[in-house]
């Protein structure tokens, strides 16, 4: 049973016609019929967790905007540029009105008469898609003055960006829509409290509120038994890397992960195995081939050390290098990093040169400590969580692949002709100067 | 003791530039750009306009501004910059801070077509990184490819891929870099048949679960 991918490869289902056909616009009828109360009740009762990496149940996000009658502003997240996650692109391409309709009820539910979507500026195709659908949906009636008669109005504005993976943190987000560099706000206050232009604001992946519909359509009740307890609903997984059939799959949550990159993706090639995988997008600790049984929801990869992320599962195998991976990913948010906050500014490029110590065979397995101390020290010290989003990764690479690494340096260190690692530091000499001793 | 390591510095003693002059306090603080002497194209105007009517506060126009008059001077030169500024009505200073703030605004004047090459974890496990050196190699010479390698563009189900003038194409191979200079030159569709736009979703579920087009009209109609 397919309920986001819903006939999803169906020609022109980009077109109202056929998405009317397909009975689009009916849950946002079916909400319009109820109070705004009883279809945040339904949203609440789904327990839907946002899709957008933090997990944050979508209800409960909503109940928390003040009531009243100020300008409260709703911001669809599209700025999807977690690396490895690429479900918010095929939905939104092949199906916008479902997000648009998403959009409509959401705002019903919260009362909020201004929305905006923010996609990232290399989305061109897609942001051309929903501008055509957003013209569409006005001209219907389903977007602007009295949507259907009910009383409720909504502008909604389609706003490109211009490429910041931090302007897909929501405060970075705000202030990017509000014409500015992208960098994080101070939290609290909470855009819930105060967002986008000093107003109460509710920031959504695309994802979730691409799922409402669905939720109207079902009933929040009958929506929460999809999936487990905790983690309800079905979801688009992304998964990618060195698997047979990259792409998006959508599951219920909670099946094995094995049976997610192996029965659906197709598995590792011919002959390879898997080394490690990020289960959450390149922000999410590592997991490894023994993790494989591990089920795939919030709870289960939490538990095993990891997160579920924006749901991009990237699987790596064992022709690859592990210190490649954590170049590559330590490299991406140096680049990102906003470079407001100190310890995310320093510590992504500290690690990056830490890496290329490695490699150009001036390390010495005291690196790795200090490494895995630079991250220690990122975590939980800045406005937002791009560094965290680094470290995490980076410190369970060291954890786990010690050993791999230790070789790594051991081999470029001979390759470069530098002296053994014996001569240089006398095991059991504590140096002053490069921090604590390796722990074994 | 380890010898202390020598650090290059600046003649005023530190390690980073331009600390060593005080602001000149005499000079007029940054100012909005006077429109009666600064034209702006009529198009870009209308586009800058439309933007800003879009949006509560005008300034929120900023990113959409500068795409339009990047779209027309080719990159964010000081003299796009200043039109953008006089018609918003902010300092050009507030401008550069958004324009060399993000990935996609050029600071200087780059070549009339973009290639971006995804470089990222998903794309290079598929071998991005030996395709970005063919890209260079096949733009050498021509001075209209703007090749650069880019973060995650979230296409990593085609990795290893490229975003040429935003259209993203996919899966590559080091033969496909020359024939996207080509296709480029000769103003085609570039390597249509690897366009993202035409792919179908991997999902097996979705061919099983929905009828083939054309007949799911008729099923509808008839359960009816």
């Amino acid at each position: 049973m397919k309920l986001l991918f819903e006939g999803i490869d169906e020609p022109g289902l980009n077109t109202l016609p056929v998405y009317e056909r397909r009975g689009g616009y009916e849950a946002l009828r079916k909400a319009l019929a109820m109070t705004p109360e009883e279809t945040l009740s339904n949203l609440t009762d789904s327990e839907i967790r946002g899709r957008g990496g933090a997990g944050f149940p979508m209800g409960r996000k909503a109940s928390f905007l003040p009531h009243g009658d100020m300008d409260k502003y709703l911001v669809c997240n599209a700025d999807e540029s977690e690396p490895g996650t690429f479900k918010d692109r095929e939905l939104m391409q092949k199906n916008p009105h479902r997000l648009i309709e998403g959009i409509v009820i959401t705002t019903w539910a919260a009362q909020i008469n201004r929305a905006f979507i923010y996609i990232r500026g290399e989305y061109a195709h897609q942001a051309d898609i929903l501008e055509a659908a957003i013209a569409e949906a006005e001209a219907a009636g389903y977007v602007g003055e009295n949507i259907l008669g009910s009383g409720h109005s909504l502008k909604l504005v389609l706003h490109r960006g211009a490429g910041a993976y931090i302007c897909g943190e929501e405060t970075g987000l705000l202030d990017s829509l509000e014409g500015k560099r992208g960098n994080p706000r101070l939290k609290p206050p909470f855009p819930a409290i105060e967002g986008l232009y000093n107003g109460p604001t509710l920031i959504n992946n695309v994802e979730t509120l691409y799922t409402v519909p669905i939720i109207i359509r079902m009933g929040g009740k009958e929506y929460a038994k999809l999936g487990t307890s905790t983690s309800t609903g079905t979801k688009v997984v992304s998964v990618s890397g060195d698997v047979q059939k990259p792409g998006n799959y959508e599951i219920e949550l909670g099946i094995p992960s094995r049976q997610l990159i192996y029965d659906l993706a197709g598995g590792p090639f011919e002959g390879r195995e898997i080394k490690l995988w990020f289960p959450g997008g390149s922000s999410s600790p590592v997991l490894t081939k023994d993790d494989l049984d591990i089920p795939y929801d919030f709870d289960s990869m939490a538990k095993a050390g990891s997160m579920l992320g924006s749901g991009a599962v990237i699987v790596v195998d064992d022709t690859h290098r592990v210190l490649d991976i954590a170049y590559k990913v330590a490299k991406f948010y140096a680049h990102e990093s906003c470079g407001k906050c100190v310890p995310c500014r320093e510590g992504t490029n500290w690690t990056v040169k830490m890496l290329e110590r490695i490699e150009s065979g001036e390390a010495t397995p005291m690196d790795l400590d200090i490494m895995a101390s630079v991250q220690d020290q990122i975590i939980g010290n800045c406005l937002c969580v791009l560094g965290d989003a680094m470290a995490m990764p980076i410190g369970s690479m060291v954890e786990k692949f010690r050993d791999e690494l230790e070789e790594e340096i051991e081999a470029a260190r001979e390759r470069a002709g530098a002296a053994a690692i014996e001569d240089v530091v006398p095991l059991g000499v504590a140096d002053e100067y490069a921090g604590p001793l390796p722990v074994h | 003791m380890s010898p202390a390591i020598p650090v290059p510095r600046f003649g005023h003693g530190s390690r980073v530039p331009g600390w060593d002059e005080a602001v000149d306090l005499t000079k007029p603080p940054a100012t909005v750009p006077d429109p009666a002497t600064t034209p702006v194209p009529d198009e870009l105007r209308a586009a800058i306009e439309a933007a800003m009517a879009k949006y509560p506060e005008r300034r929120s126009a900023a990113i959409p501004a500068l795409h339009a008059a990047q779209q027309v001077h080719g990159w964010c030169s000081p003299e796009a910059i200043d039109q953008v500024a006089a018609v918003m009505r902010v300092t050009p200073a507030y401008l550069s801070s958004v324009a060399t703030f993000y990935d996609m605004f050029w600071t200087e004047p780059t070549p009339r077509n973009d290639v971006f090459v995804c470089t990222n974890i998903s794309c290079s496990l598929r071998g991005a990184d030996e395709f970005y050196e063919a890209m260079v190699a096949a733009a050498e010479g021509s001075d209209d490819v703007n090749v650069r390698s880019f973060e995650c563009l979230g296409a990593c189900d085609i990795a290893p891929m490229a975003s040429v003038n935003g259209e993203y194409v996919g899966p590559l191979t080091t033969e496909d870099a020359d024939r996207i200079v080509e296709d480029l030159h000769a103003g085609r569709p570039v390597l249509e048949h690897k366009q993202l736009r035409y792919r179908a979703s991997a999902d097996p579920g979705v061919a099983a679960d929905s009828d083939p087009p054309g007949e799911s009209a008729e099923s509808e109609e008839s359960s009816e």
